[in-house]
């Protein structure tokens, strides 16, 4: 089962027979009495790109350093392979992993930097030159082989210390925020060259990012973080469209949440009576609650749409008034007040080329969306 | 930057001369063609090659070099030791105490430690029966002492410094932690135990106090003898002998200074 899951589109999660490769139950880690990781359980397959995507602290670097063996754990297990990795010092470990300081030899070469890890093994010299140069064109810094860190930029940094990760091929590799410093063009570069060395390797990634954008694009699943704690495990498909509560629907991408209570809960639909929108909205899904529970419903401002005119049959409808438009090339967003006063967000794809839309500030328009365009999510 | 004012500028230049003027005077006297050390005679190399003849400089000249390359050397081990321990170890109880402590040696003042080591050395011969007889050694273990407290600050600060993900990143690529000390670690703070050792060596080089009291028969070093000299009266071969230690010791601070700006603007990147 070493073949690229993105690729083959296999779902080892699924099948309740796999055996995960990497296991982590229930690690906690403590710096004296602030918990950095708290309770975190996982299991990650074979050949998964796995990516913890969470804001700035929640604990994504911690948890990646106790895996490569940086950080004891305050409590819990880690199993990689089937070995339990408790007392397995770092130059033991099956692992290898880039540092989100890079963290580069600043008296060696990059070349030397790449090969240092090989050398560690004992590899004979021929084929440690012949892996250098190799991973060195996968970076495009074949030009930069005999300059010191120092003298490089920081992008250029950054794959280097790709590179050093890469070239040993371990079982699992370990990605702090690795493509961060890299311009856009580069970045999406590097992103399916990762996916590429993925296939070839077959290797399991774990890769730790903040930005929501990469994780999608990279990922065979999500572990969303926050304070510590994983709040949904999913495909990215999974979180963007069936987020299980608020932080992550707001977290990935930008959401319109409608405040309410039930008002009738059916076999398979729900409405929330939501004053803000000034109607009960329809989500057909059922959910675990009782009538007169406080939810929300989370729609994408891609799933709305505005006219001026009518808006057919659409199961949700309201309307309100432009407030602001962004014209941002391939699409418009516009901010839309409702009677409430509430604002919501609307894309609108530009389908055809016009010197000025047909919406302009301080119309009034009809919004709405499909039913099953709305999620209830929980707090 | 801004300009700096006329008057500021006088004051600096004075400054100086007040520190180079007599200096620069012993320079130029030490090719005084004359014996009268205050009455220029013509310019002439003489009082250097006089030097150069007379055994008693040229043991004492041996003396100070062995004694300031083992005093040196030694100052480099102890304080790298001493700066691993302060920085690298978990606060344990008497870690200020110990940091303190390794740093007294530069504001103490030589007298005292000359006395003290003194006493020790006896102290330890009647007890230990080692050292039988002051000499060389004893004056190399002298300058280690406070060759170490300057060698540990400037170790230290470098391994303040230091980003510890590198050698973790050694750790991770498969290395053992004592490789990674001598792959990683040791590169990396080299130059500072370069400067330190050159600072150790030209602080060895200079010290006419503490060895005075802690050297024995047989064992002078070139302060010693300079200061044994001057005492009979001030000959110009002092002059010269003079000018080629403030020639050494000035090669030495600044290769020392180079090596710490260099690594500076390194780690800085
Ligand atoms: N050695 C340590 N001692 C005390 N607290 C620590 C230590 N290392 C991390 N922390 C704390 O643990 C929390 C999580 O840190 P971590 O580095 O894992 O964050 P992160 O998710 O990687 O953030 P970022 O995206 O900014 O890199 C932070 O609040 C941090 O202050
Ligand atoms: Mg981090």
């Amino acid at each position: 089962m070493s073949e690229a899951i993105a690729v083959t589109g296999l779902k080892p999660w699924t099948d309740p027979n796999a055996v995960p490769f990497l296991k982590i139950n229930n690690v906690t880690k403590k710096f004296g009495a602030f918990t950095s990781v708290n309770n975190v359980s996982l299991e990650i397959y074979k050949g998964e790109i796995f990516c913890l995507l969470g804001g700035s602290g929640c604990g994504k670097s911690t948890l990646l350093r106790m895996l490569s063996g940086f950080e004891d754990l305050t409590s819990g297990q880690i199993i990689i392979d089937g070995q339990d990795q408790a007392g397995i010092p770092p130059y033991k470990r099956p692992t290898n992993m880039m540092f989100q300081s890079y963290a580069l030899f600043p008296h060696m070469t990059v070349e030397k930097n790449i090969a240092y890890g090989l050398k560690r093994d004992g590899l004979p010299r021929a084929e440690i030159a012949t892996r250098v140069t190799d991973m060195l064109s996968l970076v495009q810094m074949g030009a930069f082989a005999a300059r010191k860190p120092h003298q490089l930029s920081g992008g250029q940094r950054q794959r280097v210390a790709l590179a050093r990760a890469l070239v040993k091929k371990p079982k699992l590799l370990l990605l702090d925020e690795p493509l961060g410093a890299l311009d856009k063009k580069l970045r999406e570069e590097t992103q399916f060259e990762l996916i590429k060395i993925q296939e070839s390797l077959g290797v399991t990634f774990v890769v730790v990012t903040h930005d929501q954008q990469e994780a999608m694009t990279l990922s065979s699943r999500i572990g969303v973080m926050t304070a510590g704690k994983i709040v949904q495990v999913g495909t990215p498909r999974e979180i963007y469209e069936y987020p299980q509560n608020r932080f992550v629907a707001d977290f990935i991408g930008s959401v319109n949440i409608f405040e309410g209570r039930i008002a009738e809960d059916g076999e398979s639909h729900v409405v929330v009576a939501c004053p803000e929108a000034g109607l009960g909205i329809y989500v057909p899904h059922s959910i675990a609650g009782v009538i007169g529970q406080k939810v929300a419903v989370a729609v994408r401002p891609e799933k709305m749409q505005i006219s001026k005119g009518d808006l057919g049959d659409l199961r949700n409808k309201l309307s309100g008034t432009i407030d602001e438009i962004a014209y941002m090339g391939d699409s418009s967003v516009y901010q839309i007040r409702l009677d409430s006063g509430k604002r919501v967000r609307v894309n609108q794809s530009n389908l055809f080329r016009s010197e000025e839309s047909s919406l302009n500030y301080g119309d009034r328009v009809n919004l709405g969306w499909a039913g099953n365009a709305g999620i209830v999510v929980t707090s | 930057m801004k300009r700096p004012s006329r008057s500021l500028m006088i004051f600096g230049v004075l400054g100086f001369v007040f520190l180079y003027a007599p200096i620069l005077s012993l320079v130029v006297f030490s090719f005084n063609e004359s014996r009268l050390v205050t009455v220029w005679g013509g310019f002439s190399t003489k009082w250097y090659g006089e030097l150069f003849r007379d055994p008693q400089i040229l043991d004492a000249a041996w003396v100070s070099l062995r004694v300031a390359l083992a005093s040196a050397t030694l100052s480099v081990v102890i304080g790298t030791v001493a700066s691993f321990v302060l920085v690298r170890f978990r606060r344990f109880r008497t870690k200020t105490l110990l940091s303190m402590m390794i740093t007294a040696p530069l504001v103490m003042p030589e007298v005292i430690i000359g006395l003290a080591l003194l006493l020790m050395f006896v102290a330890m011969e009647s007890i230990l029966g080692w050292p039988g007889q002051r000499g060389i050694m004893t004056i190399i273990i002298a300058h280690s002492t406070f060759g170490a407290a300057y060698a540990a600050v400037i170790i230290q600060s470098r391994l303040v410094d230091m980003d510890l993900s590198i050698e973790e990143a050694a750790l991770d690529l498969g290395a053992h932690p004592v490789r990674v000390f001598f792959d990683v670690t040791l590169p990396v703070i080299a130059p500072a135990l370069m400067s330190g050792w050159l600072l150790a060596f030209t602080l060895s080089l200079d010290d006419l106090v503490v060895a005075s009291f802690v050297s024995g028969p047989g064992a002078s070093t070139l302060p010693m003898v300079i200061f044994s000299k001057v005492r009979l009266g001030v000959s110009p071969d002092v002059n010269a002998l003079a000018a080629i230690i403030i020639g050494v010791a000035s090669i030495g601070i600044i290769v020392a200074a180079l090596q710490v700006s260099r690594s500076k603007k390194i780690s800085q990147n």
